[in-house]
């Protein structure tokens, strides 16, 4: 027995020695979900492209305020209106050592829009890849389009003899059985490399020298742990364990606000939480009003707007972390949202609409709801029904987990709503994708709007959404979109609510940017 | 022998299947994965070809067949989040869960049987009043709370102990991580073993005082008395021997459940093990990692269900009669 003690004794101290001592800066973070896979094409989504943002690189990326800059290319050129040339920067290396070069390109580009891909609209379908020469890439299109590489950022540069060495051109499915080795490993021309990924456990990022910018942050080496739960998470960062962690729920704030050592950092995110109607139906699925529907008239729609208190939402609810908006797109993200307002609040002219419009009972429908995907989104939608009671609608309440619900409302599932809440983000950060697939009309199968879930239809809207594609000249083209959202604010196509607020619990030890997109990225950090 | 342990195999096989089938069936009601799998903005024929090319297209019968056909060859398919195959996955996963499941069974034997033995020879006295006090909290108290209440004790305030993951782990052969060897390994594992192990100790703990409570009144311990021998020996020999016959069936039948139901303490404390895997399943609409999940569940309550069948036998030789 005492033998074992001993040898148990040395087991402890020589583990405790292959421990290494931390002088290198080490940030260590937590995020609630995990990163689930590595591969840049195969999720669309902001998390997984916001860690692999550290890793790969795109033509062109933004910065901290969310303009664009020069990354892979140095600089690009409208040549004729749907011919953009890009001069990539020379010099750039791989974390494998390879040089990056316009074959890179046209490969990438070529697998993006490939089986299997999920960002295959980073470039329009049309568009013919070509190269000049090794630094010289053009893109031609069939149209112009003057926000072609607004999305860029995450369009990935993947190096295209390491892929075919690897063999994984093809991007794993979610049939395959044998892993692909690009999903589980990553070289990119990026500030970090991934030393070690274990999808749902830990992915350890490690600095890469050859990186072609200088660097800004000084980290060596970046831990990110997914934490799913929400107080273990907050415990963590007050513990001193955890460097950052996102999001922070709305009730902590407080708490690590209060906590020697970390603070809060919030900002308004891009996101636009709305409400929606179904104008498309003669009928509405779930009402009492049987063999007309009540949405399609407008006064209806905008006695429902009128009836939510806003202020009193963004308060008691979202205590504060909300930005009450006017339009469907982010104040950030449009240069003229200063001339829009909201309607006012005001039950009183509410019920008198919906007295016009021959509904002085009220009537009841059924609101759809998320209640996991947006800060407090069934909170929210409780407190709409109890504002519309008051104009004697009566809501029936159908808050349920955004597996179901996504599967219900988007296309796939038919549409099946009447009253629905959702929330989006252009994600080329640019007015025309909110006209494209939020407003513009669609069919019963979701050919044209497919996202416009209530099927709004005004054709001044869709004429001036082409109009605003092919703008090449700033100013008129804010004009246009200026003149389309007057036209849906008029018709009350849909009820924008707010942007919510993002909500990052920071170490004192850390300074970093907290980009309105909710994008993390370690380039901006500094740890001492 | 043959004959019976035959019949017990059937019925096992028979269990699986229906385990099977409600696993499969149930699952149609979680949502759409297709929804998790892509981005909100990816569009409708996507979609589709994803739907097709993933056989969600197919009649029921047509994929419960497929489903098992590869799940009796251990093929669990491809996990649709990781895009990693399932058997994999699992078995990265699996020694946490046996780690963290046979500390806390540990915790729960080391803690619980002394303290049985204590409350149930010291019935008065105001330990065994605290020591019953407490249990009641294990009992009672969920075990979510239980483990963020330990967190905030003792890694907020005190600091004293990790509060997410397994600390820094060492790779024994290459199918088998181990927390053991390290000290960090060791402090991460003492809170959710706590949490884990609390509400088995407490079912210990109570079991062996009225064991003992019983046994102490027996004629053979009063006789070890007038034998003149020492309390210790009555009390840690003959009475002790003779409680722990179903102490041991309990903790037996227990281990099954607390591999298979670490679920929340794993959420908890984020211990990376199978139960984590599951939830974060379930929260995407995994279908593959939450049907082999269950499957895998299943077959640890029939395989020691059957192990105790078997023993049974060999040990009650009234049930050998019944067959002759």
């Amino acid at each position: 027995m005492r033998n074992f003690g001993k040898s148990f004794a040395a087991i402890i101290l020589a583990a405790s020695a292959m421990v290494p001592a931390a002088h290198a800066e080490t940030l260590k973070f937590a995020y609630q979900g995990p990163l689930t896979q590595l591969d840049p094409y195969s999720l669309n989504e902001t998390f997984t492209l916001s860690m692999l943002g550290n890793v790969y690189e795109g033509l062109i990326r933004r910065n901290e305020k969310l303009e664009i800059e020069p990354a892979l290319a140095e600089s690009w050129e409208l040549i004729e209106p749907t011919r953009w040339r890009f001069h990539l920067r020379k010099g750039v290396k791989f974390q494998n050592g390879n040089d990056f070069t316009a074959e890179d390109v046209l490969f990438s580009v070529s697998r993006m829009r490939g089986e299997g891909s999920d960002l295959a609209s980073r470039v329009p379908k049309d568009a013919k890849v070509e190269a000049i020469d090794d630094y010289t890439v053009d893109f031609v299109l069939s149209s112009p389009n003057p926000i072609l590489p607004s999305e860029w950022e995450t369009m990935f540069i993947m190096d295209k003899d390491w892929t075919e060495e690897h063999d994984a051109v093809k991007i794993t499915s979610a049939a395959d059985t044998t892993p692909n080795y690009a999903s589980l490993h990553a070289n990119g021309t990026g500030p970090f490399k991934i030393s070690m990924h274990e999808p749902g456990v830990q992915t350890t990022f490690e600095k890469f020298d050859g990186w072609w910018d200088t660097a800004r942050h000084n980290l060596d080496k970046v831990e990110f742990t997914p934490v799913s739960s929400d107080a273990t998470r907050v415990a963590a960062l007050l513990s001193g364990e955890m460097d950052m962690v996102y999001p922070v729920p709305v009730q902590d704030l407080k708490r690590i606000d209060s906590n020697d050592g970390t603070r809060v950092m919030t900002g308004p995110e891009l996101r636009t939480i709305f409400l929606g109607m179904d104008q498309m139906r003669d009928e509405l699925l779930y009402s009492s009003v049987k063999g007309k529907n009540p949405f399609k008239d407008v006064r209806v729609r905008k006695a429902f707007y009128q009836a939510i208190d806003i202020e009193g939402i963004s308060q008691k609810i979202m205590r504060g972390m909300s930005t009450p908006s006017a339009l469907m797109i982010s104040p950030l993200l449009f240069s003229r949202s200063g001339e829009f307002h909201r309607y006012p609040y005001d039950p009183k002219a509410a019920k008198a609409l919906l007295e016009e419009a021959g509904y002085p009972d009220g009537f009841s429908v059924t609101m759809d709801c998320p209640n996991d995907r947006y800060v407090n989104d069934d909170a929210i939608c409780q407190a709409v029904a109890s504002m519309l009671a008051r104009v004697n609608v009566k809501i029936d309440l159908n808050a349920q987990p955004k597996a179901k619900y996504f599967a219900r409302i988007l296309p796939a599932g038919g549409y099946n709503t009447s009253f629905y809440m959702l929330g989006w983000t252009p994600p080329s950060f640019d007015s025309w994708n909110i006209l494209a697939d939020l407003e513009a009309c669609r069919d019963e199968k979701g050919n044209g709007g497919a996202f416009n879930i209530g099927g709004y239809c005004n054709p001044k809207v869709d004429e001036l959404a082409k109009q605003i594609l092919v703008e090449n000249d700033p100013k008129t083209r804010d004009d246009l979109i200026a003149q389309a959202f007057t036209l849906t604010q008029q018709d009350v196509s849909h009820i924008p609510l707010h942007q919510q607020s993002l909500a990052w619990g920071v170490s004192d030890k850390v300074t970093l940017a907290q980009r309105a997109d909710d994008q993390f990225l370690f380039r901006f950090v500094t740890k001492n | 022998m043959l004959g019976f342990a035959l019949r017990r195999l059937v019925q096992a096989l028979i269990v699986m299947l229906a385990v099977a089938l409600i696993a499969f069936s149930m699952f149609r009601f979680v949502g759409d994965p297709v929804n998790q799998m892509v981005g909100l903005e990816t569009s409708i024929e996507s979609r589709e070809a994803l739907r097709e090319s993933l056989g969600l297209n197919d009649p029921l019968p047509v994929q419960f067949a497929r489903f098992i056909g590869n799940a009796v060859q251990f093929d669990f398919g491809t996990s649709y989040q990781f895009r990693q195959p399932v058997a994999d996955l699992f078995a990265k996963r699996i020694p946490a869960t046996l780690e963290l499941s046979f500390t806390s069974a540990l915790f729960a034997l080391i803690a619980g049987i002394p303290m049985g033995i204590y409350a149930g020879l010291n019935r008065e006295s105001w330990l065994s009043k605290l020591f019953l006090s407490v249990s009641l909290i294990g009992i009672s108290l969920p075990t979510f709370f239980i483990g963020i209440l330990l967190i905030f004790l003792f890694s907020v305030t005190l600091q004293w102990l990790p509060s997410f993951g397994r600390g820094d782990v060492v790779e024994i052969g290459s199918w088998w991580t181990t927390g053991f060897l390290t000290v960090s390994g060791l402090k991460a594992l003492i809170l959710p073993s706590i949490t884990l192990g609390l509400y088995q100790m407490t079912l210990i703990m109570r079991l062996i005082r009225a064991e003992m409570l019983e046994v102490i009144r027996t004629d053979y311990i009063k006789f070890a008395r007038a034998r003149g021998l020492s309390n210790r020996v009555i009390y840690l020999r003959h009475a002790l021997k003779n409680t722990l016959i179903p102490v041991i069936t309990i903790t037996g039948l227990q281990l099954g459940s607390i591999i298979a139901f670490a679920t929340i303490t794993e959420t908890v404390f984020q211990w990376p093990g199978m139960g984590l895997l599951f939830l974060q399943a379930v929260q995407n609409v995994d279908i593959p990692v939450m049907a082999a999940y269950l499957i895998l569940t299943a077959f640890l309550f029939v395989s020691i269900n059957f192990i105790v069948d078997i023993l049974y036998f060999l040990i009650d030789p009234r049930l050998r009669v019944k067959q002759a």
